[in-house]
């Protein structure tokens, strides 16, 4: 189905499942241990063999020698696989570095070599006894340094890298009030549960590889790049994702490798990643340099916005685009933006978690807040008088709808923000300072096209697949109630079947789009089918109704049961695919952001004391799981406002904290109380579900909000995340 | 993760036989750092003796009126003993600020005074490190230090040791029981049990090649207002940037020691002296020798202050 005008009245808006609160269906395999992730899908296999991977000991140059021959020697090996061995390998353009290294080697921790042997330990222990001399050259690793080297990419993620309307400078010269700030985000590992993991399989020429991944389709097409065979011969299977936050958005050294060591020794290979080699061997968020400058009138409306943001890659490819949020956020007729990337000879930097919109909104909105107290007005009532029904920096384009100011008060109203403390650092209970702060949440929410393929089965029961995956978030649950909800069954007489490339192409998991797009490609497969049963059952299947696991018109009924028993089973496939309406529409998703924190008066240690978040992202599919993904996206931007920070040795050129006891993200301890508030909403020109993304809306803003609740507690203002306590604690008042 | 040959020790005798009779030989109980650092073959033991089943699980009362904590007593069993929570508070606050519930339950008293650093550069077999290999320089030095030491440190490491229990242990004093294959017994003082870098890195603590720790005696309670007030960038689950482990009388000279500043836990008795005129000039003698990089300046500050607010408490409670 086309998808190309707003929603009507539709099966969904009955809501007798949708948007009911309801558990994971996959929820008891998961808590029984019975889910088979990537690394367990060797039931049933016979002769499977471990690979090990082996990475590049240094940053950048090239290998002169790789003596394998006392590794091959060891006890249980079978085969080593090097760049010698392998031969020419296909690159896959969602690849930024090459995935295999040698003779060049492009950052450390490149994957150099796979070692394949009876048993994972006898892989890595002879791993350690292959013997590789170099050949060091000089890199660029730091991105202060490379700032006035950096270039102007072509494009950013979701538009240009350069933006200009009215006359910024003029009018940031004029203005009243004006703030010229320049702001530092570390870089984040996505420290997924579960790392990269794939088991192989070849039979004749063709290969199938289960492995943990949020987009099957580009999988199936990466692998098929990379090993140069067609793409009919390959099979990709992920039904069970153990996290991924775009770190497995593309496909990487594990499943290569499982699949070249597979073919070589004629054995299903498992092949995973060690948590330490994760961390430079996998993409990352990339740390960011970002300037924002406002200017208003005396009132405190926003005469001109710009916004700078420099971040640094291998190639200068992928730039962590800050700027994202400026362009749409806020009204004001004058403005820019400038996206700028720097050759940076680390790990590749790729999209994570909201890419450009967190790290974008951990500084517009600090500068926001920053605005406001300049200006004399609550931080609140500022962001209410520059807040816009069209995109900031594109009038001619409305929102499809934006409900942040109802977001921001009713925040305030549930918050409790008018006890604020109104003068920073005067706040204290017992050795803590106490402050509050908030921030606005603003991510888009894009689409992709989504097909399913729905079946009713001779039992009467259905069927849903789509290679869709669930890599955490709940889409099992939420297709299975678009199936039920459509179909008029209960949810327990739905079974869905997920991250299969033999199913129908799906939207995947990314860019916050999945939910709705995903859905609504199995509601389009489910109005199929509806129209099926009706033409067999001899009723219009524009007025049927489908309730009570029936099929009914005012005259008749007949149970869906029958009609299989009868008909043998239905199925149907189709497609939603998304016409322009979001070229008419900025369809973006919206929320506030209230945090309160403790800052230890003495140390400096900032803690947590609660969280708040009211969101707007149309109709809340699952009001469990939505809230699972609010809250898990609190968590993660709490990490990155407050610890998260992958350290450059500029020295060696590497990520050195590369382990989790080095690069810390929020424990249990860390995050007291959490509380998520949804708008009751639909969004007609979202989706035929009217749902929009919010898996990314939760960690957009937060850190802001957490770094202004430090500002209100102490008065101190740290412009460079994390906020740790080194930061702070020479600012604090005099002990005694 | 080298192959090695693993060996049941049915008591301490047994255990220190085996352990006698072999070369390249490590005692494992909990196993919750030597483990991880065998799987990065940083320790690569041909024998492991597990002293799992040896009788060394008990806390027992000493003739000095204090305490004798086997060395197989597992962190979660002794912060959780009424007599430490009564009269060792310092100790039991020390244990519960360390690691998770899960590693507590698994690691034990001697095995967590044997902890090695948590340094990233020794961690990482391609970084050159004098104490994993001796020679090969510090990438420590002139790399990200920010959790380094700032006392005791040498040219040639700048490492800390990581352990929470080892520095309430050493505020106490305890003294460190350890067998020798042949029998004998000996009692290590806390303060001389663990070393510092100097030109040799990789030693740590003064245990002689074959012996065993097979207990922590403690002295008898010492009085007063007992803290550990371990600073961290995360609430839980975080090695300290800089902890104070400080035992305050009625009457009379605080004892403290910190851990995150030294390659051992450290205490400064003389600088203790004084203490009588205040906590600024027992913070500046204690930190008189401080060496400190950009990355990690920021704990001669956390000291003073936490030292200063630490005493003003125990002031305050005293009046």
């Amino acid at each position: 189905m086309k998808f190309d005008k707003p929603a009507e009245t539709n099966p969904i808006d009955n809501e007798k499942v949708v948007s009911q609160p309801t558990p994971r269906i996959e929820g008891p395999l998961k808590v029984t241990g019975t889910a088979t992730y990537a690394y367990e899908q060797d039931k049933g296999l016979k002769n499977v063999a471990y690979g090990y991977i082996v990475g590049s000991a240094i940053a950048k140059g090239t290998i002169e020698n790789i003596d394998i021959s006392k590794a091959q020697r060891a006890p249980g090996v079978l085969n080593i696989l090097t760049y010698k061995t392998i031969g020419s390998l296909g690159k896959a353009g969602r690849n930024n570095a090459h995935l295999l290294a040698g003779p060049n080697i492009e950052h450390y921790h490149q994957a150099m070599a796979l070692v394949v042997a009876e048993t994972f330990e006898q892989a890595r222990s002879a791993a350690n006894l292959i013997h590789v001399k170099y050949k060091r050259s000089h890199g660029q690793y730091s991105l202060v340094k490379n700032i006035d080297s950096s270039v102007r990419p072509e494009r950013i993620t979701g538009g240009p890298a350069y933006t200009s309307v009215g006359d910024f400078d003029g009018a940031f010269s004029n203005a009243d009030v004006t703030l010229d700030q320049t702001y530092g985000t570390s870089g984040h590992a996505h420290a997924m549960m579960e790392p990269p993991a794939s088991v192989a399989i070849w039979e004749d020429n063709k290969l199938t590889i289960y492995t943990s991944h949020q987009m099957i389709n580009w999988a199936l097409k990466d692998i098929a790049t990379t090993l140069n065979m067609p793409i009919e011969n390959i099979r990709v299977n992920s039904p069970f994702i153990g996290g991924g936050f775009g770190g497995k958005l593309f496909v990487r050294a594990d499943a290569m490798f499982a699949a070249l060591a597979a073919r070589a020794t004629k054995r299903p290979v498992k092949v995973t990643m060690t948590r330490p080699f994760m961390f430079n061997n996998m993409p990352h968020r990339a740390a960011t340099i970002q300037r924002v400058r406002i200017g208003t009138d005396k009132a405190g409306k926003i005469t001109a916005i710009g916004h700078e943001n420099w971040s640094g890659d291998i190639n200068a490819k992928k730039s962590e685009a800050g700027v994202r949020p400026t362009r749409m956020l806020y009204a004001g007729a004058n403005r820019m933006t400038e996206a700028r990337i720097a050759n940076l000879n680390l790990a590749e930097a790729n999209a994570m978690r909201a890419p450009g919109e967190a790290p974008g909104s951990m500084v517009l909105e600090v500068a926001m807040d920053e605005m406001a107290e300049t200006l004399g007005m609550d931080p609140i009532d500022f962001r209410i008088l520059n807040d816009t029904q069209v995109v900031g920096e594109n009038p001619d384009k409305p929102f499809s709808q934006r409900r942040l100011k109802e977001c921001l008060q009713r925040g305030a109203r549930e918050f409790g923000w008018r006890d604020r403390p109104k003068t920073p650092g005067e706040t204290r209970e017992g050795d803590w300072l106490i402050g509050m702060g908030v921030a606005a949440a603003f991510r888009n929410a894009p689409v992709q096209n989504s097909a399913a393929r729905v079946k009713l089965t001779r039992g009467g029961a259905v069927i849903v697949e789509t290679d869709m995956t669930d890599i955490g978030t709940g889409s099992y649950t939420i297709i299975g109630q678009t199936a039920a909800e459509m179909l008029g069954v209960p949810l327990s007489q739905v079974t869905v079947r997920l991250g299969d490339s033999d199913s129908p192409v799906s939207a995947g998991s990314g860019g916050q789009w999945g939910a709705a797009s995903s859905t609504s490609g199995v509601y389009a497969a489910c109005l199929k089918l509806r129209e099926k049963i009706a033409e067999v059952a001899g009723l219009d299947p524009k007025t049927a109704d489908f309730v009570d696991a029936s099929i009914s018109d005012a005259s008749n009924s007949y149970p869906l049961r029958d009609i299989a028993k009868e008909h043998g089973e239905l199925t149907a496939e189709d497609t939603v695919e998304f016409g322009d309406l979001q070229k008419q529409f900025q369809v973006s998703s919206f929320g506030s952001h209230f945090i309160e924190v403790g800052v230890h008066v003495v140390t400096g240690e900032v803690r947590l004391r609660r969280m708040l978040a009211v969101a707007e992202a149309g109709r809340i599919l699952n009001p469990t799981s939505a809230r699972n993904q609010m809250i898990g996206a609190m968590t993660m931007g709490a990490g990155a406002a407050l610890m998260e920070d992958l350290v450059v040795d500029e020295k060696v050129g590497f990520f050195v904290n590369h382990d989790l006891a080095g690069y810390e993200v929020p424990v249990h301890a860390d995050i007291p109380q959490q509380q998520v508030i949804f708008l009751e909403d639909e969004d007609p020109k979202s989706s035929p579900v009217k749902a929009k993304g919010v898996g990314e809306l939760g960690i957009c803003g937060v850190g802001a909000a957490i770094a202004n609740a430090v500002y209100n507690a102490t008065g101190v203002r740290v412009r460079q995340y994390p906020i740790t306590l080194d930061k702070l604690i020479h600012q604090l008042p005099d002990v005694v | 993760m080298r192959p090695f040959n693993y060996h049941r020790a049915s008591s301490v005798k047994d255990a220190l036989a085996i352990a006698g009779a072999k070369s390249n030989v490590k005692f494992i109980a909990g196993g919750t750092n030597l483990l991880d650092l065998m799987k990065l073959e940083i320790e690569t033991p041909m024998h492991l003796v597990d002293i799992a089943d040896t009788d060394l699980d008990e806390i027992t009362t000493t003739s000095a009126g204090g305490l004798r904590i086997g060395a197989l007593v597992s962190n979660t069993d002794l912060a959780a003993n009424k007599t430490i929570r009564q009269h060792y508070q310092v100790l039991s606050r020390a244990l519960l600020a360390g690691a998770s519930g899960q590693l507590r339950n698994k690691a034990t008293t001697g095995g967590n005074l044997l902890q090695r650093t948590r340094c990233p550069y020794f961690y990482d077999t391609n970084q050159a490190c004098n104490k994993r290999v001796p020679g090969s320089g510090c990438s420590a030095l002139e790399g990200f230090n920010r959790n380094h030491a700032i006392l005791g440190t040498s040219d040639r490491c700048i490492a800390t040791h990581p352990s929470d229990m080892a520095v309430a242990m050493r505020v106490l004093d305890a003294q460190v029981e350890v067998k020798a294959a042949n029998g004998d017994t000996r009692m290590i003082a806390m303060e001389n049990f663990h070393t510092l870098p100097g030109d040799t890195p990789h030693i740590e603590n003064t245990l002689k090649a074959g012996e065993m720790i097979t207990a922590v005696a403690l002295p008898p309670p010492i009085d007063g207002v007992h803290v550990y007030q371990k600073i961290r960038d995360r609430a839980s689950y975080a090695f300290a940037l800089v902890s104070v482990a400080a035992i305050i009388p009625k009457s009379g000279t605080a004892q403290f020691a910190f851990g995150g500043l030294a390659h051992k836990p450290w205490r400064d008795k003389t600088a203790e002296k004084e203490l009588l005129k205040g906590s600024k000039a027992f913070t500046d003698a204690l930190l008189k020798t401080a060496s400190t990089t950009e990355h990690n300046k920021f704990k001669v500050t956390l000291v003073e202050r936490t030292v200063a607010a630490i005493l003003a408490q125990a002031e305050e409670a005293k009046a």
